[in-house]
């Protein structure tokens, strides 16, 4: 009875309060840290500012690539409003953090379209999870762009969403080229993120190439990102005697690896692909990560007249933190989501999304990018070997 | 072969780790019949403990000394002794009349309190720490055999702790008393025996091993991160199933068991990423085949 009538009482305030607050909250959770969210429910972009989302890891295990891309993010999203913002409008962004976990990007992406009722989101930078925000994006018609997600299922999710960054199938293969022709390796072992898109799409592609290159594997072994002990599979590999390691993991696990690796003997050089790049994976990985190489989008010799600028501001804006690839292609989605808004003449969706659809050597950071047929941009990869504790730039591959 | 003798070391070193967190599981089941959910969770705590630990350590004892290292392995498992004690107080005591469901659930939710507790910013936060070297970190190398100090120190130390818990509880009158709780807890009472006391003792005992088995674990794979203690503390879990529940030994010989059959299995080429499967997929074999463990006994519910 007494049960009964405190339900009863409970839900007629939870009606009472839904009705008073407007029900737009909808989907409830953490809020996120960085941007202010202030939540204006009601009328979209009228006033004089242009509301961008962006989901990002800024905490959790790939938390360093969620920094670098907002930090690059929100420097554009300042230049742009100091330069007098897009059309007349100030750009606001409102950030999110998606905490490095599978489902927390679909609630937060539904938040920032829901609650804040942007005009576009960027992010994020994990394959896994912006394949879990593009269909939401793309059923609200809310051109999304990826600034390093690169698995080829992110754009294939719908004609809404973009990335500025080349993919895997590029990637991987400028890898094997460089495992086969630079390195001259005649046997590889593949190790896989057997939890990550990233991970075994990159292996995928980087196989097919290694292969047609003439190359043998000598043994391909997967793990569980998140695992602390991976020495039973790198004792595996080891015996296999590979000339190099293929390991396109993220970098928390990858340092691991890399010290196992080294405690085991296996002294061959180990190879990844952007996943590789944050300062923890030297924090943590230590001499034993030296030597090593990765694919990635960007180095600060690059000297572009773009990227020479970006550097410098960045520097200043960040306590003279050199900006890594991660921290560019988050500038660069916000230079093309800016350049768009400019082409359509506005925000609305349907002529947003066309524009971006119609970017056309456009100059970034990054390199100059055309959108293709798949909604990915074109551009060339740079592969980075671990030096001192630092990468040094080796090649520029275009693609 | 020499891949199958490496994957044995390997397995060893894991597995010890396993047995040192499985026996606060089994000790604090065979005195109350309740599994502590946030077993793994104070294996979490003792990993911090020691990286926090470490630097003022290090400012007395040169770092990287055995000495040091000892130094921080011996103050974190007092300070997760004492917060064994604390949770226990907190969170169990006051339902210690309860039916035994109340209080697992209880211990679930004293686990994701703690596990996303430290996950704030202003507590440990969510990004992995690099933990520090205690110890020299040398590697011997036998003819292809790969043997690290920090696994030779693991499981070593895995040995002396045990032993040192056997004599604890075989030996000394405070043993007695715990395995006169866990006979029988009325009589016990009656007998004299401070039954609070001798709980309180057990969370205490178990915390500690599960902070000395933090260390070490960290020790071996340098970074630590606040939800380190779920899937190694429910593979702990798995491994005091496997010996027998309540029965000290069983869970030493079920963590090495799991340890060395998991490292198998990661090292197989095809099923290395199902290694946790296969882990899980023994304790369900275990409970339909011997829900008492190797080394348990068969035992009679009284109603």
């Amino acid at each position: 009875m007494k049960l009964a009538r405190l339900i009863y009482a409970n839900s007629l305030f939870c009606l009472l309060a839904a009705l008073l607050v407007g029900c737009g909250q909808g989907t409830g959770g953490g809020s996120g840290a960085g941007g202010g969210t202030g939540s204006s429910s009601s009328g979209s972009n009228s006033g004089g500012e242009i509301k961008v989302g962006e989901f990002a890891s800024l905490t959790g295990k790939e938390a360093t690539f969620g920094i670098s891309s907002h930090e690059g993010t929100l420097l554009a999203v300042e230049e742009i409003n100091a330069a007098g913002g897009i059309l007349g409008k100030q750009v606001k962004l409102i950030t999110e953090d998606t905490q490095s976990k599978p489902g927390e990007s679909a609630t937060v992406v539904n938040k920032l379209i829901a609650r804040d009722s942007v005009i576009a989101v960027l992010g994020e930078v994990a394959s896994s999870r912006s394949m879990e925000a593009a269909p939401i994006c793309q059923k609200n018609k809310i051109p999304m762009i990826s600034p390093s997600s690169t698995n080829p299922k992110v754009t294939e999710s719908g004609d809404y969403v973009f990335r500025v960054c080349f993919i895997d199938p590029f990637q991987g293969t400028v890898m094997a080229n460089f495992a086969t022709s630079t390195l001259k390796a005649k046997k590889v072992a593949i190790f896989t993120d057997a939890k990550s898109d990233y991970s075994k799409g990159l292996a995928k592609f980087f196989k097919e190439k290694y292969l047609a290159n003439g190359g043998t594997i000598s043994s391909e072994l997967d793990y569980n990102g998140g695992d602390k002990d991976f020495k039973a599979q790198l004792t595996t590999i080891r015996g296999g005697s590979p000339d190099a390691v293929f390991v396109p993991g993220y970098y928390t696990d990858v340092a691991l690896i890399c010290i196992q690796a080294k405690q085991l003997g296996l002294n061959v050089p180990l190879l990844g692909g952007d996943g590789w790049e944050s300062e923890k994976l030297t924090e943590i990985g230590k001499d034993s990560v030296e030597g090593h190489y990765f694919s990635t989008h960007y180095h600060p010799e690059v000297g572009t007249e773009i990227s020479k600028k970006f550097l410098e501001n960045y520097k200043k804006r960040f306590n003279g933190k050199i900006p890594d690839a991660l921290a560019a292609n988050g500038y660069d989605s916000m230079l093309m989501l800016a350049d768009g808004i400019k082409r359509a003449g506005g925000t609305d969706s349907a002529k947003l999304r066309d524009a971006l659809a119609a970017t056309k050597d456009l100059t970034l950071v990054t390199g100059v990018i055309t959108i293709n047929q798949q909604r990915d941009a074109d551009k060339s990869a740079v592969i980075l070997q671990i030096k001192n504790g630092g990468y040094k730039f080796l090649e520029s591959i275009k693609p | 072969m020499t891949d199958q003798l490496q994957q044995l070391i390997n397995g060893l070193a894991l597995g010890s780790i396993y047995a040192l967190i499985a026996l606060g599981y089994t000790m604090v089941y065979g005195v109350l019949r309740f599994i502590n959910f946030a077993h793994g969770d104070v294996f979490m705590l003792g990993a911090f403990a020691g990286y926090f630990l470490a630097e003022p350590v290090a400012k007395v004892i040169p770092p990287q000394s055995y000495l040091g290292g000892i130094v921080v392995l011996m103050l974190a498992m007092l300070i997760c002794a004492l917060l064994g004690v604390v949770i226990e107080f907190l969170a169990y005591r006051p339902l210690r009349k309860r039916p035994k469901l109340t209080v697992l659930i209880t211990a679930i939710g004293v686990s994701l309190f703690i596990e996303y507790t430290c996950q704030h910013k202003k507590v440990f936060g969510a990004s992995p720490r690099v933990f520090p070297e205690l110890i020299p970190n040398t590697t011997w190398e036998l003819g292809g055999l790969v043997i690290g100090s920090a696994q030779v120190i693991v499981l070593v130390t895995t040995i002396l702790l045990m032993i040192a818990l056997t004599f604890i509880v075989q030996r000394t009158k405070i043993g007695t008393a715990m395995r006169a709780v866990a006979f029988n807890p009325q009589a016990a009472a009656l007998m004299g025996v401070n039954v609070n006391h001798v709980i309180s003792f057990t969370f205490g005992l178990g915390s500690a091993l599960a902070a000395a088995a933090g260390i070490l674990f960290a020790m071996n794979y340098a970074s630590i991160d606040p939800l380190m203690g779920v899937q190694t503390g429910l593979k702990a879990f798995v491994a005091a199933v496997l010996g027998g529940i309540g029965n000290l030994p069983g869970a030493a010989l079920g963590g090495l068991l799991l340890g060395v059959v998991e490292t198998f299995a990661g090292g197989m080429k095809g099923i290395s990423n199902y290694r946790d499967a296969i882990a899980f997929g023994i304790l369900i074999l275990i409970l339909m085949f011997r829900p008492s463990g190797l080394l348990g006994k068969q035992q009679t519910e009284k109603v």
